[in-house]
């Protein structure tokens, strides 16, 4: 396949307005699936959490989970949404294996959540308000492995296996309004507004929001539309394009920039944009076409008889509303001002989507400063040299457990760094990681004197100048007994004995 | 009269994966046609003033605790299957891509 031609982003913005929309789809975290009693848990051995309501059995009902019915309630309210007085489930027709009923179970013309917005925080401080459409519940599809072909992917696969676990899991899918004026910021404002979605979601604690595991999914519209003369009525919408597979925070910062510029390029090379699917590649950072949209987007919804209407009671919403986290925007307040950030220091953590994480590093007991530092620095860093999303790397309590490592004096900052890069290589809690690789700070005096009194008997000059009082002569000293300890020593107490013992002899 | 046309019926059939014959096209537009006149004498009888409805039952909110139940087993799972690799159902490869 020929590598699409992009145009520089700023021109393309010179040329073009940049006209948005998401889907982002939420699993939520209820103990069991939307539809079945199945348990909400995939990734284990495939095909044991499943019911007959999940492999759609004849004879089978689905049955809603009422857990999920206020969970997507809260959703709903706290993206600024009505709740309908009365919604329902519809079936979404088509034949693809990875429903085994050859219907999803969706909602279509009744969502239980519509018209809504989310205020979100653009990189340099301004607020951008994102228009929400509708929030609807559905069920999630199963996981299909491609087997055969050259690539394993799906053209020239011989067969498919098919794990149903994740079938039948409870979804919401957000769906924006049509998003205009975001311009130059669109790539940052879709990468903001997916983080915004995955804090709500979490300060409501109601999906795990890991993007890493699907936990939450972006598709992310995007069209082109010439600009005109100031005066003249704007230009009729373009031809959209929708990417999918986008499952990182920065995967969809990039993915947008990238159609932004592969579409001028062809509008301005007189082409036209197909409307179609395309895919994200996080390794090559580029999309590629998928299905054009076609006979299978006809869908026949129609209600899903085996399901009742969902009529939430006015007590019921307002219980729920009362009961809900703050805004994202007066928590982020609250938080800068707790932590005792800068604003330099808060919008890093921001920009870099690592709030929930520093969050709940915090309450696992560091330090704000701690954890801003590891999360924003070391692990930053590993992650960008590993091309992952930081969060996917480690843990939150892991991370609290090695600052308090740290804290007690038990690893220097070095050490601390090794056992990091061994917890993210799954090698177990920084405590194991420590006892398995010896990483410890020598913190035996006995050990530390011992070298320091062979160092200064092998330096005999430098001994004789810090008993002249030139104190800072004993770092050479510190260097060779460091050296010794391999460097699993507190360069600090080393100063301290190594002037004792010149001192003392 | 119904408006089911062959075309319907044909474009019906590819978008459930049933191929048909052009009798079958034939025949099966005729009795659709029926079908759909006989289900629109309803119409007849319900008024502006008649709500539509998806359920016979006035029943709403009928909701299940979220407590985990009993799954089938991977065996019972896989039993009815026509092809499975022992722990996955196998199908036949597939053009075109996940929902």
């Amino acid at each position: 396949m020929a590598k699409a031609q992009l145009m520089d982003f700023d021109k393309a913005l010179e040329l073009f307005e940049p006209v948005l929309g998401f889907e982002v789809h939420v699993e939520l975290n209820t103990k069991t699936k939307m539809f079945s009693d199945a348990p909400n848990y995939f990734g284990g051995e495939p095909n044991t959490n499943i019911t007959p309501v999940d492999l759609g059995l004849p004879g089978s009902l689905p049955v809603v989970n009422g857990e999920a019915v206020r969970y997507s309630i809260s959703l709903g309210l706290a993206l600024g949404c009505s709740i309908a007085p009365s919604s329902r489930f519809a079936r979404k027709n088509y034949f693809y294996p990875d429903l085994a009923k050859n219907y999803q179970i969706s909602q279509f013309d009744e969502p239980i959540a519509f018209g809504g917005s989310v205020d979100v925080e653009l990189p340099d401080g301004r607020m951008f308000t994102v228009p929400i459409e509708r929030a609807h519940m559905e069920e999630d599809a199963g996981k299909l492995t491609h087997v055969g072909g050259a690539t394993g992917r799906i053209q020239g696969a011989e067969y498919s296996l098919v794990d149903y676990n994740r079938a039948g899991v409870p979804l919401v899918e957000i769906v924006t309004d049509i998003i205009y004026g975001a311009e130059k910021d669109a790539p940052e404002l879709a990468k903001a507004y997916v983080s915004t979605i995955r804090d709500i979601v979490v300060a409501l604690g109601i999906s795990d929001a890991r993007m890493e595991r699907g936990n939450l999914r972006c598709d992310a519209n995007i069209s082109l539309r010439p600009r005109t003369a100031p005066g003249e009525p704007p230009a009729k919408l373009g031809t959209r394009t929708e990417t999918k597979n986008v499952n990182s925070l920065r995967s969809v910062e990039r993915a947008i920039r990238y159609e932004i510029q592969r579409q001028a390029q062809i509008l301005a090379d007189g082409g036209t944009i197909i409307q179609e699917t395309r895919h994200w590649h996080e390794d090559t950072g580029t999309t590629s076409a998928g299905r054009p949209k076609s006979d299978a987007d006809d869908y026949r919804y129609f209600p899903e008889p085996d399901l009742l209407p969902v009529v939430p009671s006015p007590e019921l919403i307002e219980e729920l509303r009362a009961a809900l986290p703050e805004p994202p925007a007066a928590r982020r307040r609250r938080l800068k001002q707790e932590w005792g950030f800068t604003d330099l220091e808060f919008q890093d953590v921001q920009n870099a989507g690592l709030l929930v994480e520093v969050a709940e590093t915090v309450a696992a007991g560091a330090s704000p400063q701690a954890a801003r530092k590891w999360w924003s620095g070391e692990i930053s860093r590993l992650a960008n040299a590993r091309e992952a999303e930081a969060s996917s790397l480690v843990s939150p309590a892991d991370v609290a457990a090695l600052v308090a490592l740290v804290d007690s004096g038990a690893l220097n900052d070095r050490l601390a760094r090794q056992v990091l890069e061994g917890v993210i290589d799954g090698e177990g809690t920084p405590q194991e990681v420590v006892d398995a690789r010896g990483l410890a700070v020598v913190s035996d005096d006995g050990a530390l004197i011992a070298a320091i009194d062979e160092a200064l008997a092998a330096q005999p000059d430098v001994l004789a100048k810090i008993k002249d009082g030139k104190v800072q002569a004993a770092g050479a000293v510190i260097g060779a007994v460091m050296k010794a300890m391999k460097g699993q020593a507190d360069a600090a107490r080393v100063r301290e004995l190594v002037l004792e013992r010149a001192a003392a002899s | 009269m119904s408006e089911i046309t062959q075309e319907q019926v044909a474009h019906l059939a590819n978008l459930a994966r049933i191929a048909l014959t052009p009798q079958e096209i034939a025949s099966l537009t005729t009795e659709l046609g029926s079908i759909v006149d006989n289900v629109a004498k309803v119409s007849e009888v319900a008024t502006a003033d008649v709500p539509a409805t998806s359920h016979p039952i006035p029943l709403q909110n009928v909701y299940r605790p979220d407590v985990p139940g009993t799954t089938l087993t991977t065996e019972q799972a896989l039993a009815g299957a026509p092809d499975h690799d022992g722990s996955r159902f196998r199908v036949t490869a597939i053009l075109g891509e996940e929902q």
